[in-house]
């Protein structure tokens, strides 16, 4: 492992929610969204995180960049700690900082041009590009997202929906970030267009040397692009590793469940794989099972499960599992 | 014995941009019993093709201008027919269950009124028959779950429902669509358990309509792949996935990330999907591909055997031969 002290350091977070009854109209509780997550992106390295919808990616990324409120923990990104700076000192951060979405549609403002979008960052950050320098500098940022530098004049409705995360990508870049979060990013796009953008990514991260969080539910696209590998159920981390070893040997029941659910197209071409299929579905955030969060749904469960919260622990190296029975899952993966 | 024919489909829509040919001469067959997936990504004329075969396309913008379409040998596209099957003979499982469900009645009431409609059976009857529906696609505690509402249910439960009332009257042909892309992938691996082990159960004929090539792999039979409103290639799906004949099926392929093995570079399709309202001369595909020529901008290719493979693998391309040297 490298000495350096990596570019983000997550300890310990936790974000809640306040619980509002309808019928009280006031708050009867908290929704723990995010219960103590812990992870570290070096400089350029890319963590992928994982997991069914609810179970808190989001909420982490919205926390990091400021958009929730942290409960507790610490997050240091290049070493500022971000739950205490204060407003002003956040604003030099936030450049280093950048988030692309899902919806590129939803984030583009529709009566602004493509220019506009990209160059808006650069009149609270005049220091990056000066003045007359925008337009040039939009030129190459269009190019090398793969956009035609002569349609920055054209609004976003004149895109398709590929050339739109094209212009967010674009737009995240303007202020030369180090850490790039996609929540979700390549999700809504199809296949071929999904590729493009993979490629691009890929790309930007070998020239610019970005780090990305690197968030999504499709754990084929996670494979593709990560280096370490987050799963998160239920507001916590359950497994992290290598991409490699995290897909070779996944060792929490859960990323288990969620590897043998994941659609391979060409099923002939290998060993019959165990189907493994979980019943129900991810419980409510507001009412979480005793115990370990995945019990519910754990083939392995056993009495233990209900009592005692299975800690985040290394039995095999670089490779850290929440659950009670890894130690045998390990043995059983060796 | 086949169960439904298409014949060069043709469906259009009145846009504000212009008419808009959604389905552009579509064919293909479904046996009975049959499981075939319907492919491609968004906009090429998957939910329309259903929309036609179920009779609901939305009117009045848009409009069956073309084709044949049989079932069984009645002709679906006569007055009145197709609304005669639909429920019957044909049920439909779409995407979003939630607004295919009446938020404000009981989810029990609402399978059990397929019974009372169809079946003249009594209330009681109904709900019998609701509740042994509920548990057979395996809504848990069915019984306490028969007098909850739609919004009660997770995504993953309302598309049982969904399944439990297109099952309801025992149709032999069930079309799906999207019918789990919306759902969490453990969810979604339950439902296409569940869509495999009624289809083998009632002996009825599956189509799974998907942009996702690998949630129906295990599952199809056959499949039939369409790129603006056209069927460009057809075969059996692993004749298909392994020996692809036509351009975009390889490009597709290739595009997808695969979960295990190598992680090599993704070769993508160049270029943006197609816009319906300005499409090139000749082959729709051809702004996208690599191995366009002249008679490619002049010549709109018709589905044909491909050189060397099986008579049912068809593709709609002048020169397969280029992918299937090159990539296989
Ligand atoms: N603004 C909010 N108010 C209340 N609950 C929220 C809010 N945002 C997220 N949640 C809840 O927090 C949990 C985690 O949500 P999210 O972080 O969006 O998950 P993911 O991105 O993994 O799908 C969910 O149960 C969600 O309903
Ligand atoms: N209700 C509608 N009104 C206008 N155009 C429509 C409508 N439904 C579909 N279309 C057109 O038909 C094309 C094919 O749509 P559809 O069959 O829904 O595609 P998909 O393959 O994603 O299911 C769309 O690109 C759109 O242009
Ligand atoms: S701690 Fe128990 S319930 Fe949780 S994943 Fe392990 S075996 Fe399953
Ligand atoms: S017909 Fe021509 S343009 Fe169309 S897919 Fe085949 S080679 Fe490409
Ligand atoms: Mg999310
Ligand atoms: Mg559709």
């Amino acid at each position: 492992m490298s000495t350096e002290s990596p570019l983000l350091s997550v300890r310990d977070l936790q974000t809640s929610f306040p619980m509002r009854s309808p019928v009280l109209r006031r708050t009867v509780g908290q929704i723990q969204a995010v219960a103590g997550v812990s992870f570290d992106i070096p400089a350029g390295g890319t963590l992928g995180l994982v997991g069914e919808s609810g179970s808190g990616k989001s909420t982490v990324a919205r926390t990091i960049i400021g958009l929730e409120k942290a409960r507790s923990g610490s997050i240091v990104f290049d070493g500022d700690e971000l739950t205490s700076l204060p407003k002003a000192s956040m604003r030099r951060v936030r450049r280093q900082l950048q988030m692309i979405f899902q919806d590129p549609y939803a984030s583009l403002n529709p009566r602004a041009t493509v220019e506009q979008i990209i160059a808006e960052a650069w009149q609270i950050h005049p220091d990056v590009v000066p003045r007359n320098q925008h337009r040039a500098e939009v030129r190459d940022l269009l190019e090398r997202v793969g956009l035609n530098p002569d349609h920055a004049e054209r609004y976003p409705h004149q895109f398709s929906g590929g050339q739109r995360q094209r212009i967010g990508i674009a737009r995240a870049l303007a202020l030369r970030p180090k850490l790039v979060i996609c929540d979700e990013a390549v999700s809504a796009l199809d296949v071929s267009v999904q590729a493009q953008v993979l490629n691009l990514l890929d790309d930007l991260r070998c020239d610019l040397g970005l780090a990305y969080l690197f968030i999504a539910h499709d754990l084929s696209v996670v494979r593709h692009i990560s280096d370490r590998v987050a799963v998160m159920y239920l507001g916590r981390i359950v497994e992290t590793a290598s991409q490699d070893e995290l897909f070779t040997r996944p060792l929490h029941p859960y990323t288990q469940a969620l590897l043998s659910a994941v659609p391979d197209p060409k099923p002939w071409d290998k060993p019959a794989r165990e189907q493994i299929i979980i019943g129900g579905d991810v419980p409510s955030p507001a009412d979480p099972p005793s115990g370990c969060g995945f019990r519910t749904r754990c083939w392995k469960a056993e009495e233990t499960c209900a009592h005692d919260v299975p800690e985040l622990t290394t039995r095999l190296e670089l490779h850290p599992a929440a659950c009670h029975f890894a130690t045998e899952l390990a043995g059983a993966a060796r | 014995m086949v169960l439904l024919s298409v014949r060069d489909l043709r469906v259009e829509f009145a846009t504000s941009g212009g008419v808009v040919t959604a389905v552009d001469g579509a064919s293909f067959d479904v046996g009975s019993g049959e499981t075939v997936a319907l492919l491609g990504e968004s906009g090429s004329g998957k939910s329309v093709t259903a929309q036609a075969v179920m009779g609901i396309v939305p009117k009045p913008a848009g409009r069956v201008c073309g084709g044949s379409i049989s079932y069984d040998g009645r002709d679906l596209l006569a007055p009145g027919v197709a609304k005669g099957l639909r429920g019957r003979e044909i049920a439909m499982v779409f995407q979003d269950p939630l607004s295919s469900l009446n938020p404000v009645f009981r989810v029990g009431a609402q399978i059990g009124e397929m019974f009372r409609r169809h079946r003249g059976a009594s209330r009681r009857e109904a709900r019998a028959a609701a509740l042994d529906l509920m548990k057979r696609v395996g809504i848990p505690a069915a019984s306490k779950r028969l007098d909850d509402y739609p919004h009660q249910f997770s995504g993953g439960m309302r598309q049982r429902v969904m399944i439990a009332m297109a099952l309801a009257l025992s149709p032999r042909l069930l079309i799906a669509d999207e019918p789990t892309t919306a759902l969490d992938v453990t969810v979604q691996a339950q439902i296409m358990d569940l869509l495999t082990r009624l289809q083998a159960e009632e002996g009825m004929s599956l189509v799974l309509i998907t942009h996702d090539l690998g949630v129906v792999a295990g599952v199809a039979d056959r499949v039939i792949l369409m790129y603006a409103g056209r069927v460009v290639e057809t075969g059996s799906l692993r004749e298909v996935y392994e020996h692809s004949g036509h351009p975009y099926t390889s490009g597709l392929m290739a595009s997808v990330p695969a979960v295990d093995g190598p992680r090599d570079r993704l070769v993508p399709i160049q270029g943006s999907p197609p816009d319906l309202l300005s499409l090139p001369s000749g082959c729709s595909f051809r702004p996208r591909c690599q191995y366009a020529d002249e008679q490619c901008a002049e010549v709109e290719p018709v589905l044909r055997q491909l050189p060397d493979r099986p008579s049912t693998h068809q593709a709609a391309c002048h020169h397969p031969e280029g992918v299937l040297t090159d990539v296989h």
